[in-house]
């Protein structure tokens, strides 16, 4: 148990050995750690904050949607008057056109009876034209009895 | 193995280390072969990981080498509150420069001086802890850095103050200057010596019981083995954990 130069020696090694460490092994690790320290620390804060958009964004769908659906009630509401209307329009369209029709119809049948009168009423004109020729036996002269045909005939219509 | 001298030789014989040169300037070879070797394995390991360290996910080695060295840096942090590039890396290569040198004690105490002696090599320790030179010459290069930061920060006035007038002011000086003298020499041979005798006790149990009947043997090696294991890895701690200590209070300035 005698101290001697071992001791020098193992000094030396020591020396080197801590060199060594202080020099090549120390530094490069410790960098490691603390560049993974702030990649977790990096890691963690994106993540929250990626947490934090999903919820804004929830909050910003949400509004959307509430405004989409209050805009579509809308369209459908007009859509409906606009409808209501259009219905209404055709209605009263219809109606027109239906009392026009019949209008036209009341004229022609008004017209085809005059003409029908003033048809029958030439007929029965000449006709009676006719059995006063026969009953008389004898011509009538139209020019002499214009007045008596036509005071008739007017008798008729 | 009591091959002559009965008992005592075997003890010894185990005790001796292989050694050339004579007075001071005796070399112990085992001592120094092996706690060079273990220096350059923590050198392979530590420098094989930090060559291809990555901050992304750690492979097993690279986990377990910043495991060490976040547990040295962590106790650094905790007692030393200044700026220094030194201590960290020097805590890390005490503790497990020590740790090696200690874990060769778990080797059965016949295994390597078998070989050696098959090899024609008579004598061989190979704990590097059981000799005092190897302890001493850590706690004295220690104790040179206490010596060197304390001059450095506080200067050489401050600390021939701090040598002379604390703790009872400038009236007391011898007094004060033996007290702070023996205090800081007892700093390195404390260090140096509790890890010396623990580790050669321990070994010392260990050649006591390769002594005892074949049959008992495991019954006792077993135990003190795992025993050993706290103990071992305890001390490497503890002299880390005070050479931090000792060196954050010579940069404290009072």
């Amino acid at each position: 148990m005698s101290i001697n130069a071992t001791l020098i020696g193992q000094m030396i090694t020591f020396t080197l050995l801590v060199w060594f460490t202080m020099q090549y092994i120390w530094p490069p690790l410790i960098e490691a750690l603390e560049e993974r320290k702030k990649k977790i620390a990096e890691g963690l804060a994106a993540a929250e904050k990626g947490q934090e958009d999903i919820k804004l964004a929830e909050k910003k769908a949400a509004t959307y949607l509430k405004e989409a659906k209050a805009e579509s009630a809308n369209i459908i509401a007009l859509a409906q008057k606009r409808a209501n209307d259009v219905v209404e329009e055709s209605k009263e369209t219809a109606k027109l056109e239906g009392e026009k029709m019949i209008e036209s119809a009341k004229a022609q049948i008004e017209q085809e009876i005059q003409q029908a009168k003033e048809n029958l009423r030439k007929e029965v004109s000449s006709l009676a034209l006719k059995a006063a020729e026969q009953i008389l036996q004898e011509e009538v002269d139209k020019a002499k009895h214009k007045d008596i045909i036509s005071k008739v005939s007017n008798q008729l219509g | 193995m009591a091959s002559e001298g009965g008992t005592t030789g075997y003890i010894v014989h185990h005790l001796t280390p292989l050694s050339v040169g004579e007075g001071f300037w005796t070399l112990h070879l085992d001592t120094l072969f092996f706690s060079a070797v273990l220096g350059a394995l923590f050198i392979w390991f530590f420098k094989s990981v930090a060559e291809k360290v990555t901050t992304g996910v750690p492979g097993p080695a690279q986990n377990f080498a910043e495991m060490m060295i976040e547990f040295v840096d962590q106790q650094v942090k905790d007692t030393f509150h200044g700026q220094s590039k030194l201590i960290a890396p020097l805590g890390l290569t005490i503790f497990c420069w020590v740790f090696l040198w200690n874990m060769m004690d778990l080797l059965p105490v016949d295994l390597l001086s078998l070989i050696s002696s098959l090899m024609g090599i008579e004598y061989l320790r190979v704990v590097p802890s059981t000799d005092l030179n190897a302890t001493f010459a850590l706690s004295i290069s220690i104790f040179i850095l206490i010596i060197f930061y304390s001059i450095k920060i506080k200067g050489v006035f401050g600390f021939a103050k701090e040598l002379t007038c604390t703790p009872f002011g400038p009236w007391m000086m011898p007094f004060n200057l033996l007290l702070k003298v023996v205090e800081e020499i007892a700093k390195p041979i404390s260090l140096a010596l509790r890890l010396f005798g623990n580790l050669y006790a321990g070994e010392l149990i260990f050649i006591l019981i390769a002594l005892l009947p074949a049959y008992i043997q495991p019954l006792l090696s077993f135990p003190w083995a795992i025993f050993h294991i706290l103990i071992i890895v305890l001390q490497a701690f503890i002299f880390m954990v005070l050479t931090i200590v000792y060196l954050s209070m010579a940069h404290e300035d009072h």
